[in-house]
């Protein structure tokens, strides 16, 4: 195929434009996924020169029990807060739906939240959960004993999945756009066939939603694969590392304990593991997600 | 009529009950944060009484003294330098490569986007570390190069946004402004970075909040303590001994690194709103 002088000459800037891309692309990302896919094979502690070790690190993978430990952890989370946070944001937007007044300062609440650094939440409720702290207060007032919330090894881990529930905020925002988004007459034709509220709900609200439930079930599940500032400040992995979330033991591994060639190897196996889940989603979503517009 | 009346109810109940659950944090935050240090522990601990909460002295000088116990300004200076220098880069960046992305043809293009679709998903750390080597071969730890720099390469999903916005402007503006001689970059310049005013305000919005909070990224680059941003600093209370149960000046702290994000949310919140909401319909 030919391209005369003007196709080429939109073709040149087309490149000149998209070039600060077309650089960071291949310096921070391509490239820096190739090193990291071949130093996954390497021994590396920064100081002396790397050393090829072929699969080791994947051998050592499978039998290091921290991997599994903050695997299991990292998946206990996903599994309990995804599915939490869902709900919950789901029903305060049907809730914010009816026609409530005040929306704006129920949303502004809501996601407030949302607003605060990390760092800054963390602190907070890190004091909430202290021993003398506000939570152990208000479980006193119904005669509970004091716990040591992030002290202790089986509480630490739902402590952290229960404060990330403050934070629903922009998931919430994001269902309550998509219900703001269904068809009124769809509703109305429900009721004059004489649908009841849980019928109109099922087969109405949900299928209009899918779209909207899928991508913050993606969204949600790729951002609980990483968390980290709750793990590193608030209870540094421990106690006894019940909450050792995947991506703190790989950034220990890396800037603790110098094995840059073991780090590496972590990184790709969550990378597969987040695609494969991905993926998972994505097929499933064939079943269940109902597109408008798809033919 | 009556169970009408009465599921309003219920509804304004639960929105209400949630909203003070969802506030009573805050409220912990602000009495801690003006509590002299041997209140910090109101004995007994009624939540229901009034003294819990309302701390008496009421001692602002906390504010002062937080900030001044770590080197708080310095902290500042180092988060604005880095929150500014990524926001002029992304801008930049992000609205030359968008407009390639949207007007521009040529072979690969719709390959590259693909691409660039591709990265958006990407989970961080199998860059993290050997970007890290990168930068610390080339002499850039401990300094704030690492952050700026990139930024004037792009970010994915800016990108996406601004090329989706600018799909929507109709080319007679193109052809109009070609008949009177301008060149693609006049076109760029003249028309359609005006036009982008609204999509890069939230942009600009987004990447403030977002630098300022940022923790692994200063964690990585930041050794020294006169370089750290403001989160970091937040961090460094519960490291120094003496600090480490100051939880008034914590609480201080806490929400005095919070203000800026908080004062800039309750000025664009609908801007802010808007573009939450976009990203998860377009999504």
């Amino acid at each position: 195929m030919t391209y005369t002088p003007r196709e080429r000459r939109e073709a040149r800037e087309f490149y000149l434009f998209v070039s600060p891309w077309l650089i960071g692309f291949v310096v921070f990302t391509a490239g820096p996924m190739l090193a990291s896919a071949l130093l996954s094979f390497a021994e590396w502690d920064v100081i002396t020169p790397p050393r090829w070790v072929g699969l080791d690190n994947y051998r050592a993978l499978a039998r290091d029990p921290l991997f599994w430990k903050s695997l299991g952890v990292t998946a206990t989370y996903t599994l309990i807060a995804v599915p939490l946070h869902l709900t919950v944001s789901l029903a305060v937007a049907i809730l914010l739906n009816q026609k409530v007044r005040g929306l704006g300062v129920f949303r502004t609440i809501f996601y407030l939240p949302t607003v605060l650094p990390g760092v800054a939440s963390l602190m907070l409720w890190m004091w909430i959960f202290f021993p003398d702290g506000l939570l152990n207060a208000f479980t006193g007032l119904f005669g509970l004993a004091p716990e040591a919330w992030l002290a202790d090894e089986r509480l630490a881990l739902p402590s952290l999945i229960a404060m990330s529930m403050w934070g629903y905020g922009s998931t919430m925002l994001i269902f309550l756009a998509g219900l703001q988004e269904i068809p009124q007459h769809l509703y109305e034709a429900a009721e004059i066939d004489g649908c009841g509220r849980w019928s109109k709900f099922v087969h109405i609200t949900l299928p209009m939603l899918s779209p909207v439930i899928f991508f913050n079930a993606v969204t949600s599940m790729i951002g609980t694969f990483q968390v980290f500032e709750a793990g590193y400040i608030a209870t540094q992995g421990g106690p006894n590392n019940a909450t050792l979330f995947y991506l703190l033991y790989l950034f220990r591994n890396a800037f603790e304990y110098f094995q840059m060639g073991y780090a590496c190897a972590l990184a790709w196996v969550l990378f597969w593991i987040i695609m494969a889940l991905t993926l998972l989603v994505v097929k499933s979503s064939a079943a269940w997600v109902y597109y408008e517009g798809k033919r | 009529m009556h169970r009408h009346r009465f599921e309003r109810i219920a509804i304004y109940a639960i929105l209400i009950s949630f909203s003070a659950v969802m506030l009573v944090p805050f409220a912990w935050m602000v009495s801690s944060s003006l509590r002299s240090e041997a209140e910090m522990f109101p004995y007994p601990p009624n939540p229901l009484s009034w003294g819990f909460w309302a701390p008496d002295p009421v001692r602002w000088e906390n504010y002062v003294n937080a900030w001044e116990a770590l080197p708080f300004t310095r902290f500042l200076r180092n988060t604005l330098i880095i929150t500014t220098g990524r926001m002029v880069g992304e801008l930049i960046s992000c609205s030359l490569i968008a407009f390639g992305f949207a007007r521009l043809r040529a072979r690969w293009r719709d390959a590259l986007f693909i691409v660039l679709l591709g990265t958006m998903m990407l989970p961080g750390q199998v860059t993290m570390i050997p970007v890290y080597i990168l930068f610390s071969k080339i002499g850039w730890i401990n300094t704030f190069k690492p952050f700026v720099v990139p930024a004037f390469f792009g970010a994915p999903f800016f990108v996406f946004m601004l090329r989706q916005f600018f799909l929507n402007i109709p080319m007679d503006l193109d052809e109009a402004a070609r008949i009177d001689g301008a060149s693609t970059f006049q076109i760029y310049t003249r028309i359609f970075l005006p036009l982008a005013k609204p999509p890069l305000a939230v942009i600009a919005i987004f990447l403030f909040m977002g630098s300022w909070r940022e923790f692994l990224g200063p964690l990585m680059y930041l050794q020294e303590t006169e370089r750290f941003t403001l989160a970091l600093g937040l961090m460094l209370f519960r490291s120094y001994g003496e600090y480490a149960t100051r939880w008034d000046l914590i609480m201080a702290s806490s929400i005095a690194v919070s203000l800026p994000p908080l004062i800039l949310f309750f000025l664009t919140q609908r801007l802010i709103v808007r573009g939450v909401t976009l990203t998860g319909i377009k999504g």
